[in-house]
């Protein structure tokens, strides 16, 4: 009797044990949670006028294709935009808004704005709670003259906010870990 | 009143037995192994106090006896003691085999015993007993460096990943207590998970020569061996703790063994590590902190014939890695290498913070062997290893403490060995394994799988003969043959795919295709061939050679078949090819000792040819929403390894001695004619020594590590566009460190406090003058100087 109860309980464990190797279900897939896919800059004239987008999209991730840079027309000269950002992650189905995460550790993160050629210079709007800036809200103020330049948007995290300049949105002294660059190639007329 | 009666009886019995005294007892005595008689062998008759010895055939006998039970002590020089119970009854006839091999079991007592060579013609150190206590709070690494010709590579000070002959991580097996260790050692930094504390001995073997352990091993054999058991009723233990004043740090390791004489045997061993953040010279290394637990139970039963030990042990090591080297793009790379400081300094602490790594490894082992009389020895082995590794990056939101890298790597072994050695003339070792491997990557990280999920086969046979020529000439020869399959399932991003041309080589292993994300089933067989062939020649007492050549074939690891993604310690992207190769290596090496009363010798050198040498290279630039990233790609070359060990010991006297342990060693790519990268530096360790017995065994070493700049390596720098400086700079990733010079003193006295128990403290300052350097194969070197100064204070109980 023991010995059929020890055959059987054998038999269950082998059986148990082969359906648990034989049922090797394929892995799940992951989509990447951190990923920023899309960056988009949506900037309106001071007073009305229409919305200028500049967007920053990686369908990839980290794969092999560059991000998509599109700027939907030039700028204005001597015009002040109001500006915002918004970040997502477009592997996820609907896409997943990164702007949340953001604000939740404003502490923790800073945009810095740059211009070359001097087209443009920048101001922020948006502050944390020991009062230093985020950067997700900011105007633009466009040069006086018409040309062309890059506006480049980094975000940084963990930056040292309190270092010199930092609050300023000068990046030089910023360390922290770069969590998104986008360069975008801007005209103004 | 059974009691009683039984009493009577067994007077009575006892009487009658003493009244017959004219029973004999004889015998003859044979060596074990070859079964030919042992001549002068000593018989003790130890309740009757008389001896007898055995003639030229072996025999002997012992007349006028009283039947009953008799002890007798079995010795003969050279060889092993036997203790018998007898019952003699009138003609009483035994053959008695004793084992003229000792050192295998090791009996004697171990202190001032010469460790057997585990090969007669391999390059091969051993490392005793009392160079790992020394290095009991550090790693095995760290331990492994008192060999010439072996460096380290490095991630910080605690993640120590040995080098033999430039060569490191899959090239190189571990083995302890008799498993071979299986803990994703593919990474750089992926540190061997080996509490140092659980090895008696450490042998380092150079070059793929040891073909038991494995075929693949084209860089070295690393063998832990567990302290020897001593036969005899006893128990026995130590106990170390150590203090560090660089990062406040402290260990505790503790053994405690019972031994009883029939060969039954148990022992238990725990110890801890605590560190907290490090110090480089002038500032503190934020997040560089370690908390090590491991314990381990050891078991078993021993004799000459047969035996078996059962084991486990347990390692958890949570360690953090250095927080400025977590960057984010490589504008934060340029922007690491251009500081002369870490970005992130902060004040002391112990905390372990992201980027940090905890893995934990298990591992049981069962083994059984059985002596077989005229023929040799059988062993079987089952062991099972179980590796959890978590890594977590600083990440954001509801991901924050969860880990980016999750894998669970589980591992079955199983091996029978088969030793001939009746002939001693003339020894096989035959022996075959079969493997069973599991890789499961958590998907729950949210982080696209670094390694997949996957099932791995192996399976090897191997023999090797010795053959003795005579007292001063031994050669050795050896064939193995190995089988690996790996059945994987791994996505790729469509995009990656594509690029990689894969579309068009590997079209049918696609199984399932989600839009953005392809599932795959690479499923690959490598068969391996290893041999090698080794002579080993005693010209006189003072002179000795050895030459050997070793063939061996590696199939690739999982990081060179699958790596696909952001490295981001490394801010690079990391890309495998499923079209990889195994590489073959063809090594040749020689050595020559030379030995007199006052000075010893060792040269070692060697020449290592591999063809498909499997590395990695930087290839291009990929931009990606956080900005560009080098990307490093895993490409087959053939490569020349070829250098020269020298170990030299001078005595003055009986007090003062000198030491000299030098290496140098070339790495070429034969292909692209340029240097190989990560080839270790020039080295050389002088160290005057001086002791005193009658100072309570004071000891002292004053030791002075020069590492010369490596001046051979590839330029792998590359351009790239720094957007927030509006400028394109050039990476500079090649330039090594300069030339360092650092200076070392190691001191311990003994005290004697009963027969039995001594106390040993030792007093060891590491890098004295708190130089500042940087070393090349420190993966953390663009980031932070190394460690400065460290007082450690070690007291050591036996007991």
């Amino acid at each position: 009797m023991k010995t059929l109860k020890n055959t059987l309980f054998l038999l269950l464990a082998t059986v148990v044990f082969s359906a648990c190797s034989s049922d090797d279900d394929n892995p799940a897939p992951v989509n990447e949670e951190e990923v920023i896919t899309t960056l988009t800059a949506s900037l309106t004239p001071v007073g009305g006028g229409t919305t200028i987008t500049l967007q920053s999209q990686d369908l990839d991730g980290d794969g092999p294709d560059a991000p998509v840079i599109t700027v939907s027309s030039p700028l204005a000269i001597n015009t002040t935009y109001n500006a915002s950002l918004e970040l997502l992650n477009e592997t996820e189905s609907p896409a997943e808004s990164i702007n949340e995460e953001i604000e939740e550790e404003d502490d923790e993160h800073q945009f810095f704005y740059q211009a070359s050629n001097d087209i443009a210079t920048f101001t922020y709007l948006d502050f944390d709670a020991d009062g230093n800036p985020v950067g997700l809200e900011f105007t633009v103020t466009t040069a006086a003259t018409a040309g062309s330049g890059n506006i480049t948007i980094t975000l940084r995290h963990e930056p040292s906010k309190d270092a010199s300049g930092v609050s300023d949105g000068d990046i030089t002294n910023a360390g922290g870990e770069t969590d998104i660059q986008a360069v975008f190639p801007v005209t103004l007329q | 009143m059974k009691y009683y009666v039984m009493m009577l009886c067994f007077l009575f019995f006892n009487i009658t037995q003493s009244q017959n005294c004219n029973s004999s007892f004889y015998g003859e005595i044979h060596d074990f192994h070859d079964g030919t008689p042992i001549i002068n062998a000593t018989i003790f008759i130890e309740n009757l106090n008389q001896y007898t010895t055995s003639d030229i055939d072996g025999k002997f006998s012992v007349p006028n006896l009283c039947d009953g039970q008799i002890t007798i002590v079995v010795s003969h020089l050279a060889c092993e003691t036997k203790r018998l119970d007898i019952q003699v009854k009138g003609e009483t006839f035994l053959i008695i085999n004793l084992e003229h091999h000792i050192e295998e079991l090791n009996e004697v007592e171990v202190t001032g015993s010469i460790n057997p060579k585990l090969t007669k013609t391999s390059q091969e150190t051993l490392l005793k007993t009392e160079t790992i206590e020394r290095y009991s709070s550090l790693n095995l690494g760290d331990a492994l460096k008192q060999v010439s010709g072996v460096s380290s590579i490095n991630t910080g000070s605690t993640i120590v990943k040995p080098v033999i002959n430039g060569l490191h991580s899959s090239r190189i097996i571990v083995m302890t207590n008799g498993v071979r260790l299986q803990d994703q050692d593919w990474g750089i930094e992926h540190a061997p998970n080996i509490d140092l504390n659980t090895a008696g001995s450490i042998t380092v073997l150079k070059g793929a020569n040891a073909l038991a352990y494995g075929g693949d091993a084209i860089g070295g054999v690393i063998v832990m061996e567990p302290s020897k058991i001593k036969l005899k009723d006893s128990l026995y233990g130590k106990t170390i703790i150590s203090g560090h004043t660089n990062g406040r740090g402290y260990s505790f390791n503790t053994s405690l063994t019972k031994t009883y004489q029939k060969g039954w045997y148990v022992g238990a061993q725990a110890s801890m590590k605590r560190f907290g953040d490090f110090e480089a010279p002038d500032y503190s290394l934020t997040n560089t902190g370690l908390n090590a637990k491991g314990f381990s139970i050891n078991g078993g039963y021993k004799t000459f014939e047969q035996g078996f030990n059962v084991n486990y042990s347990f390692l958890d090591n949570e360690t953090a890695i250095l927080k400025s080297a977590h960057i984010g793009n490589i504008e934060d790379l340029v922007n690491a290498i251009n500081s002369p400081e870490p970005l992130v300094i902060e004040d002391f602490s112990y905390d372990i913070n992201a980027p940090k790594q905890e893995v934990t490894h298990q591992i049981l082992k069962a083994s059984f062997y059985k002596r077989f009389k005229n023929f040799g020895r059988l062993e079987v082995q089952y062991d099972f290893q179980n590796n959890q590794r978590y890594e977590y990056d600083i990440r954001v939101g509801d991901d924050e403490n969860k880990p980016s890298i999750d894998l669970t790597l589980k591992t079955h072994t199983l091996k029978t060995n088969l030793k001939l050695d009746a002939n001693s003339n003339f020894t096989y070792n035959l022996g075959i394994n079969a493997g069973y491997q599991n890789n499961f990557a958590n998907p729950s990280t949210g982080v696209r799988r670094l390694i997949p999920d996957y099932d791995k086969y192996d399976f090897g046979a191997f023999i090797i003969s010795n053959y003795r020529i005579n007292n001063d000439v031994h050669l050795d020869f050896g064939i193995r043959y190995d089988y690996n399959q790996i059945d994987a399932k791994k996505y790729y991003l469509t995009s990656r795919w594509e690029e990689r041309g894969y579309d068009v080589d590997f079209n049918d292993i696609v199984i399932e295709d989600l839009g953005t994300q392809l599932l795959t089933n690479p499923n690959f067989e490598y068969h391996n061939i290893s041999a090698s062939a080794g002579v080993s020649y005693k010209i006189n007492d003072t002179n000795s050679f050895i030459f050997n050549y070793g063939l061996s074939n590696r199939a690739p690891n999982p990081s060179e078949l699958f790596s696909d993604g952001l490295h981001h310690s490394a801010a690079r992207i990391e890309l495998g090819d499923l079209r990889m190769e195994q590489e073959t290596s063809n090594r040749v090496s020689g050595s020559y000792n030379y030995k007199n009363k006052a000075l010893s010798l060792n040269l070692e050198a060697f020449y290592n040819h591999i063809s498909d040498y499997i590395f990695i290279e930087p290839t291009g630039v990929e931009y990606t929403n956080r900005g560009a990233f080098p990307v490093w790609s895993y490409n087959q070359t053939n490569a020349a390894l070829y250098g020269l060990d020298l170990t030299a010991n001078y005595n003055f006297n009986t007090q003062w001695f000198f030491k000299n342990k030098s290496s140098y060693i070339k790495g070429n790519d034969l292909s692209q004619n340029e240097d190989l990268i990560d080839i270790p530096s020039i080295k050389t360790v002088n160290i005057l020594g001086y002791s005193n017995e009658k100072w309570l065994h004071f000891n002292t070493e004053l030791q002075s590590e020069l590492v010369f700049r490596q001046n051979d390596y590839p330029n792998n720098n590359f351009e790239v566009y720094i957007p927030t400086i509006e400028e394109t700079v050039e990476v500079d990733i090649s330039t090594t460190p300069p030339t360092y010079h650092l200076l070392h003193l190691q001191s311990n006295i003994t005290l004697d406090v009963s027969k039995k128990t001594d106390v040993n403290i030792g007093l060891n300052i590491t890098n004295i003058f708190n130089t500042n350097y940087r070393e090349n194969l420190n993966r953390l070197r663009y980031f932070a100087d190394d460690l400065g100064r460290n007082i450690m204070l070690q007291l050591k109980l036996n007991y």
